[in-house]
C-alpha cells in the first residue's frame, strides 16, 4: 500500500469536507503499479494556505479552486510550477473561463473537475490522475537510470580502452628515451607486455563488437536450424590453441536432439564465452566437460571446469558489464569484463536463465537453460 | 648525502605501476610499489612512507579514496596524491579547492592519470618540499 498526499484548496468547507470524506476509503490500482494507492488529504481555504501548505508537505496532487478570495488558483498553479515541483494539479472550477481554463493548462493542469461533482467523478479523475502521476514518475525514473547505465557503461569503456593505451605508450616512451639502456634485449619484457595489452584491447573489442550486436541486430531472417555438434565443435576449435597450451582436456557430449531454431550467432556467443572462459580460468592439466542436451520444452547447455572457481561474493557480481574477479589467481588472465554479461544477454532474450556452481579451488560449472518454446519466439532488440 | 625518501605507490594496472616505479626510482626515490588497496593496506600498518600516490580505482571504486583516509588517520603529515583517469573521462570533477572536499577525500594533490611521470615527480618534490 503506498499513499499519496492530496491537497484541496477551496474556500467552501463543504467541498473541501466532501473530498475528504470521498477519497478518505478510496484506493487506486492499476495493473502496471506494484501497488494499490490510498489518499492522505490535506486542506486550505485559501491560495496562500495552500502555498504554504504545499512548501511544507509536498503533497502528490492538488485540487485547486480557481476562484478564491485572495490569490487566484492559477497562481498557485503558476507557483508551483515555476517551483518545478513533481506535482500533478487538477483544477476543481464551476465556471471556468477559457482564459483561465488555457492558462491553467498551459501552466500544466492536468484536468478539470466540474463543481459541484458527484462521488463518481470525483474518483473517476483522482484515478486518472493517480495513474498519470505514477506513469509519469516511473518514466522519469527509467530515463534518469537508463542515463546512468550508458553514462557508467561508457565511462567504465572509454576506462578500459585507455589504459592498454597509456601503458603501452608508456613503454614506448621508455624506449624512446633509452631509459633501460641501448640494448634492445633490456627492453624484451616491455614488448611482451605491450604485445600482451594489445591482445587483451583486440579481445575487447572483439566482446564490444558481439555485445552491439546483440543489443540492436536481433533479426527473424537469421533464424536458422542450428547444429548443435558443429557449435560445440567450434566453440572447442576456437580456443584449442590455448587449451593444448594448457595441457587442458575435454569432454564433448551432445544428446537430445542434433538441432536447434536459432540465431546461430547468439549460441556461438553463449557456447564460445563459456568454453574458453572454462579454458581461461581452469589450472594446468584440468578438464573442460561441455554438455548439450535438449527435450521437448528445453535446450540445455553446461560447461563445467576444474579450475579456480569462485566465492559466493565473486559470483554475485559475475554477470556484470566490465566486473572482472581480481584476485591472485587472475592476476595474469587477461579478460574485458564483458564476456559473461554478454552471455546472460542473449540467454535473456531467449528468455533463458543462467546457473552458477562453483567452488573455490575445485572449479565451476555454467548451465544454461533456455525454454524450447521460446526459441522461436525471441524478444526482439532489448 | 642526502634523504632518500619513500615513496607508497599503489595502482592495479601492473605496467602503469611497473613503469612509473621504474622512473622514480631513477629519480633517486625508494619505491614500495603495490598492486591492491590490500597491499598498500598492509604496507600501511607496518611502515611510514615519506609520500604516497594511489590510483583510485582497483578493488572498488573508491580504494584510493579508502587509502587515503586510513594513511592520514595514523600518518596525517605525510603528504598524499591520488591519481586517477576518472575526472577525464567521466566529466566528475572532484578539485580539492573546496573545503568540503578537501575533509572528505584527505588527499594532498589530485592529478590526473596520464600524466606524465616527469610531472609526477615535480609533484612530489613540490609537497616533499625537496
Amino acid at each position: 500500500m503506498a499513499q499519496l498526499k492530496i491537497l484541496v484548496v477551496d474556500d467552501e468547507p463543504g467541498i473541501r469536507s466532501g473530498v475528504s470524506r470521498i477519497l478518505g476509503n478510496f484506493h487506486v490500482t492499476y495493473p502496471f503499479m506494484d501497488e494499490d494507492y490510498t489518499f492522505n488529504i490535506l486542506e486550505a481555504a485559501t491560495g496562500e494556505e495552500g502555498i504554504e501548505i504545499i512548501d511544507r508537505e509536498m503533497p502528490d496532487i492538488l485540487l485547486l479552486d480557481n476562484k478564491l478570495p485572495g490569490i487566484q488558483g492559477v497562481e498557485v498553479l503558476e507557483y508551483v510550477r515555476k517551483k518545478n515541483y513533481d506535482i500533478v494539479v487538477a483544477m476543481i472550477t464551476s465556471y471556468a473561463s477559457i482564459d483561465v481554463a488555457v492558462k491553467a493548462h498551459n501552466d500544466g493542469a492536468i484536468d478539470f473537475i466540474p463543481k459541484p461533482f458527484t462521488p463518481q467523478e470525483l474518483k473517476a479523475s483522482v484515478e486518472q490522475i493517480t495513474k498519470q502521476q505514477y506513469l509519469r514518475r516511473i518514466t522519469h525514473k527509467l530515463k534518469v537510470e537508463g542515463r546512468k547505465v550508458r553514462f557508467q557503461f561508457l565511462s567504465v569503456l572509454s576506462h578500459e580502452l585507455k589504459a592498454p593505451l597509456n601503458a603501452i605508450e608508456g613503454y614506448l616512451r621508455m624506449m624512446q628515451e633509452r631509459q633501460m639502456g641501448d640494448s634492445l634485449d633490456e627492453y624484451s619484457s616491455a614488448i611482451e607486455r605491450s604485445l600482451q595489452r594489445i591482445e587483451s584491447m583486440r579481445n575487447l573489442i572483439m566482446d564490444l563488437l558481439d555485445f552491439t550486436k546483440v543489443n540492436f541486430e536481433r533479426q527473424m531472417e537469421k533464424m536458422q536450424n542450428v547444429n548443435l555438434r558443429e557449435l560445440v565443435s567450434m566453440a572447442v576449435g576456437t580456443v584449442s590453441p590455448y587449451a593444448i597450451h594448457k595441457d587442458i582436456h575435454f569432454v564433448t557430449e551432445v544428446g537430445g536432439c542434433e538441432t536447434i531454431w536459432a540465431d546461430p550467432n547468439d549460441f556461438e556467443i553463449i557456447l564460445n564465452n563459456l568454453v574458453s572462459n572454462a579454458v581461461k580460468y581452469n589450472k594446468p592439466g584440468g578438464t573442460v566437460s561441455v554438455k548439450v542436451d535438449c527435450n521437448e520444452n528445453e535446450f540445455t547447455v553446461s560447461v563445467a571446469d576444474t579450475g579456480i572457481g569462485m566465492n559466493g561474493d565473486e559470483r554475485d557480481m559475475l554477470f556484470e558489464e566490465f566486473s572482472r574477479i581480481r584476485n591472485d589467481k587472475t592476476r595474469n588472465i587477461s579478460g574485458s569484463g564483458l564476456g559473461l554479461s554478454i552471455v546472460k544477454k542473449v540467454v535473456d532474450l531467449y528468455h533463458g536463465v543462467i546457473n552458477v556452481e562453483s567452488t573455490p579451488d575445485r572449479g565451476s560449472v555454467f548451465t544454461v537453460i533456455i525454454p524450447r518454446s521460446q526459441v522461436s519466439n525471441i524478444k526482439t532488440g532489448i | 648525502m642526502s634523504k632518500v625518501y619513500t615513496i607508497l605507490l599503489a595502482d592495479d594496472d601492473p605496467d602503469y605501476l611497473f613503469q612509473v616505479a621504474f622512473y622514480l626510482r631513477k629519480a633517486g626515490f625508494e619505491v614500495m610499489a603495490v598492486e591492491s588497496q590490500a597491499e598498500a593496506e598492509q604496507v600501511i600498518a607496518k611502515m611510514k612512507p615519506d609520500m604516497a600516490v594511489f590510483d583510485l580505482m582497483m578493488e572498488s571504486d573508491d580504494s584510493g579514496f579508502i587509502l587515503c583516509y586510513k594513511l592520514k588517520r595514523k600518518y596525517p603529515e605525510v603528504p598524499v596524491i591520488l591519481a586517477t583517469a576518472v575526472s577525464r573521462e567521466t566529466g566528475i570533477t572532484f578539485g580539492l579547492s573546496g573545503g568540503q572536499d578537501r575533509e572528505w577525500i584527505r588527499a594532498d594533490l589530485y592529478l590526473e592519470k596520464g600524466v606524465r611521470p616527469e610531472q609526477l615527480e615535480q609533484e612530489i618534490r613540490k609537497l616533499l618540499k625537496i
